[in-house]
């Protein structure tokens, strides 16, 4: 059954458009990410979807029952959708022990106190903060607080948990924690969760869908592992590949056969490759076409010798950290940056033969930003094919 | 056809969600709510007191033959501005008040900024005790600093007993030391410089001390530090405390009563005053308009000077160490200079009057003339025309009871409806309904006490709709209290309400909590403190009130002021200063209690705008 169903959703926020047709389907059971620059919309869809914000346009239907109406200006109150809120800033009451925040939800529904009591322990359990109980919230650390917002917000057992950001306030440690704990209460509650992040990281490592918003608009809707490897638009790819993972860019041109290549061929100012040719494959190829080719670090291989369908390389410098090694190449004047795996013994200065992998490649439209599809003819490249060892589940 | 009662069936239920969507919100049902309310108690009877300037009245065929009762006409402002009478009922009067306006804001300015600065920037020693002393003046009502200089400077120019001065030196004051306008404005400017010091002296402390610093590295001496950075950063506050400042001293009536009256030195609010008891009803109302023209005009100009600027001061939340001006060796000379003062200004005034309580005659300073006879003596005909000690006396015992219940019930509701209307304010920014109650509920400032209470008069004489005639009960005095001081507290709870996160009210929304819940058990005690203080001020004010309650008093409705304020005008000092005491030790008692249980502190709301 389908958890949440938006069809249409606009929202203007001071005559602005900060959401524009949103369609978008959560299976129960899913751990939804909405990811995107700060100012794209998620935070505010995200509040559409609890009730705080009124859409402009469409519906949203939760568990099969529809919460709002956009055109019918119907907006069921946020309290009668059977969700929970965990919000950026945590909105802890601090006039109430951990007890009476956590508590608030149950009593404002009038339960029995000792039933109260029991489900606010079993929820303090479950974030594993039961000794916290009398305790206020400028008496906890960031990561307590943390756990007591969430607490609160299972305490009351909703179909959907809805967190915005919740770990940006947190330092680096904390977040890693509390990333795996948020993965564990997910496996545990089996709800559905809607998490709204700007970190690729997060998005990568605890969801089960990814969406990726920009400028109001839901532009790409994935699992993790598809997003990372084929982004559908450049501005997803550049978005993804910023967070620290360094994604390589080149531009280059489409050329039309004829001369030594004899089929089209894809011109980058460090490579030239040949396009496969035949039916289905690589139509609509203009000739001079610019397209922008992108490469992961972990993508490009690095060896001492002279290989087939390699490049001349210089090392311009070398980030070691510990489990991998970032070295920073220099190719005809063009910077690259390949990923290495445990310590390498590169020097500025040295002269190494680079392989890049041509399937690992992404090839976009320069001017539309789409993703293209390209086939390339079967080269000498064959260290290419050998190189596909899978040395890489990507993960942090 | 079917398609068109389709499309009109799901118009109609798109009108009736979104009026009950509209409805459904706390700040708009509020907001309404408030709307309604202050049109009624302000916006209304300033346009209907605006309204009866133009027209003719039944009274003034008396006067001329041209007097067409109900229609048009600019006589009464003609005989206000440009008749005979005009210099005496006018301008006399607003030069006066002006005069006086600007006196009083200059000195306060003075006393208040240089007190602030030696307080919060220096290392000056004793600073709590100096805060103390200093605060002590507001919490008197601003006329016993008149009464006080009386004993010390009075001369025999009205008759009873001469000041202490003449009783020690054997030589009369000359009149413009006893009366008018210098001691109007050491009178006003002794109990107004506590607005300076506690507004400056925020202003101050919220300066973050790196930005001298940062302008100390680049090689700035003090006294352009002090020029070029501290200055420009506090001038906003400066200014909104010289408006605040200003406002209430032309419209103050006390004071001037007691010390211009005696030599006929008239401000517009004693003529005010004096035309309203001779029945010139209209003339009295275009003297409210003027004195409200007269504010909006300083507003207008304060607005322009400042303009954006105003937010400077609390941009920094951030408390950084502060490092004080040293004063060298001048250390303990400056302290032990301040303290001396402000003791002279708050000490012994409030010392010789009590003094003065147990004495059975003025000015005889033997240890035969005690007596405790002014505080529970019975009737003695030869001892002011028979009235009785005041503990004895039935009219102090309704008058009592009166204060206490105005000012108590009125602190209490204007404390709440502050936190209310300031919710609207703070949660509807972006709404016209949150500006025009912001709007709205800053309008009483503009509006002197003594002309908000002369539309009083005549609007709540008779019923009207569901409203009973309020003239005459203690429920009229606590409304004109309630709305007098909504500007501040209506500031102090938007001010208080702002700095609570939204998200704190949406999650328990999200849980399910009602408005009523939220506000009660979530909003209510996280503004705690400020509603502490916004009760200890109007508490305060509503204790020692004068100027806004003193024409709508009946035998029935008197208070402790007013009564305090007969006595002081029938020349029985020892009776008043009885009553004096007791409104000090009351006020007193309430602000500690207050400070000490509530945590409340009087910088919130007195901000001004």
């Amino acid at each position: 059954m389908n958890a949440i169903e938006l069809q249409g959703i606009r929202v203007a926020l001071d005559g602005k458009q900060v959401l524009q047709d949103i369609d978008l389907t959560i299976k129960q059971g899913d751990f939804m990410t909405f990811l995107g620059p700060s100012g794209c919309g998620k935070t505010t869809l995200l509040r559409t979807i609890a009730g705080l914000q009124h859409a402009d346009a469409g519906t949203i239907t939760i568990s099969g029952r529809e919460v709002a109406n956009g055109e019918k200006r119907f907006h069921m109150e946020p309290s009668a959708r059977r969700l929970s809120l965990v919000f950026q800033s945590y909105a802890l009451w601090p006039h109430m022990t951990v007890f009476e925040n956590v508590a608030f939800g149950l009593q404002v529904r009038k339960l029995a106190k000792a039933d109260i009591r029991r489900s606010v322990e079993a929820a303090l359990d479950k974030m594993r903060i039961a000794e916290l109980v009398a305790r206020y919230p400028s008496e906890l650390s960031g990561g307590q607080q943390q756990r007591v917002a969430i607490a609160r917000a299972i305490v009351t057992e909703p179909d959907i948990l809805l967190l915005d950001e919740p770990l940006s306030n947190l330092d680096a440690k904390l977040r890693v924690e509390m990333r795996a704990e948020l993965k564990r209460l997910h496996q545990e509650l089996n709800t559905t969760v809607i998490y709204v992040t700007h970190d690729q990281h997060e998005a990568m490592t605890l969801s089960t869908q990814v969406a990726v918003f920009f400028g109001g608009r839901v532009v790409q809707l994935d699992k993790p592992r598809e997003l990372y490897k084929h982004p559908k638009t450049l501005q997803v790819a550049e978005f993804i590949g910023n967070g620290g993972m360094q994604m390589n860019q080149l531009e280059g041109v489409i050329r039309a056969g004829g001369g030594v290549w004899g089929s089209h061929r894809l011109e980058t100012p460090i490579a030239v490759m040949p396009l496969a040719e035949g039916d289905g494959v690589n139509e609509g190829l203009e000739e001079g076409q610019e397209v922008v080719l992108t490469i992961r670090p972990e993508d490009i291989k690095l060896y001492e010798t002279n290989q087939a369908g390699s490049l001349g390389v210089s090392v311009s410098a070398v980030f070691p950290s510990g489990a991998e090694t970032l070295v920073q190449l220099d190719a005809g004047g063009w910077q690259l940056m390949a990923r290495v795996i445990g310590e390498t013994e590169y020097e500025p200065g040295d002269t190494l033969f680079a392989v890049l992998r041509e399937q690992q490649m992404n090839v976009y439209d320069k001017k539309t930003g789409f993703l293209m599809e390209l086939s390339y003819a079967t080269t000498n490249n064959q260290l290419g094919e050998s190189s596909h060892e899978d040395r890489l589940s990507y993960s942090r | 056809m079917a398609a068109r009662v389709e499309r009109e069936l799901a118009q109609r239920t798109r009108f009736h969600n979104q009026a009950r969507n509209w409805l459904a919100n706390p700040v708009h049902l509020i907001g309404i709510a408030a709307l309604l309310f202050l049109a009624y108690t302000i916006v209304w009877p300033v346009l209907k007191i605006m309204y009866t300037t133009f027209i003719w009245r039944q009274q003034d065929v008396r006067l001329t033959g041209e007097a067409n009762p109900g229609h048009f006409t600019l006589y009464h402002w003609d005989r206000v501005l440009a008749s005979d009478m005009s210099m005496n009922l006018f301008y006399k009067p607003i030069l006066n008040s002006l005069g006086v306006g600007f006196a009083v804001s200059a000195l306060s300015m003075l006393i208040g900024c240089g007190l602030a600065w030696l307080v919060v920037r220096t290392n000056i020693p004793w600073k709590k005790t100096i805060s103390f002393l200093v605060v002590i003046p507001y919490l008197l009502p601003s006329w016993i600093i008149s009464q006080a200089w009386l004993t010390f400077f009075k001369n025999g120019k009205i008759g009873g007993t001469p000041g202490i001065l003449e009783a020690l030196v054997h030589v009369s004051p000359p009149d413009w030391l006893s009366y008018g306008f210098v001691p109007i404005v050491v009178s006003l400017s002794i109990h107004d410089s506590v607005f300076f010091f506690l507004i400056v002296g925020a202003a101050l402390s919220s300066m973050n001390s790196q930005l001298e610093e940062a302008a100390n590295v680049s090689g700035a001496k003090r006294m352009t530090i002090l020029r070029r950075i501290v200055f420009p950063l506090v001038i906003p506050s400066i200014l909104s405390g010289f408006i605040l400042i200003f406002t209430k001293a032309i419209s103050s009536y006390g004071v001037p009563a007691l010390l211009g009256t005696p030599v006929n030195f008239y401000m517009i609010s004693t003529m005010l005053y004096s035309s309203m008891r001779s029945r010139l009803t209209t003339e009295a109302n275009v003297l409210s308009l003027t004195l409200m023209i007269i504010s909006i005009l300083t507003i207008y100009l304060n607005q322009k000077v400042i303009g954006r600027r105003r937010s400077f001061v609390t941009v920094t939340g951030k408390d950084s160490a502060r490092t004080l001006t040293s004063l060298g060796r001048w250390r303990y000379l400056a302290a032990s200079a301040t303290t001396i003062g402000m003791i002279i200004i708050s000490v012994v005034p409030l010392l010789v009057l009590l003094i003065q309580s147990f004495m059975l005659k003025e000015g005889n300073y033997s240890l035969s003339n005690l007596t405790m006879h002014y505080w529970w003596g019975g009737s003695n005909p030869d001892i002011n025309t028979g009235e009785k000690g005041v503990l004895q006396n039935p009219i102090f015992m309704l008058a009592l009871k009166n204060s206490l219940k105005i000012a108590g019930i009125a602190s209490i509701i204007a404390a709440v409806i502050g936190l209310i209307l300031g919710y609207v304010v703070a949660r509807g920014r972006q709404t016209w309904l949150g500006r025009a109650v912001d709007q709205v509920s800053f309008l009483p400032y503009l509006i002197p006490g003594i002309s908000l209470a002369a539309i009083y008069i005549s609007m709540f004489a008779k019923p009207t709709f569901i409203i009973p005639a309020l003239y005459g009960t203690v429920t009229l005095l606590i409304l004109i209290t309630v709305v007098k001081e909504l500007p501040f507290t209506v500031k102090a709870g938007s001010a208080s309400m702002m700095q609570i996160g939204k998200e704190l009210e949406e999650v328990a929304q999200i849980s399910g909590a009602s408005w009523f819940t939220r506000f009660r058990r979530i909003l209510l005690p996280l503004n705690r403190k400020s509603l502490v203080s916004a009760f200890l001020l109007v508490f305060i004010g509503a204790m020692k009130e004068m100027e806004l309650i003193i024409m709508l008093i009946t035998p029935r409705t008197e208070t402790l002021t007013t009564i305090t304020f007969y006595y002081a005008e029938k020349g029985y000092e020892q009776l008043t200063n009885v009553i004096l005491m007791i409104i000090i030790a009351i006020v007193i008692t309430v602000y500690f209690l207050a400070v000490k249980f509530g945590k409340a502190d009087l910088t919130q709301g007195i901000g001004g705008q």
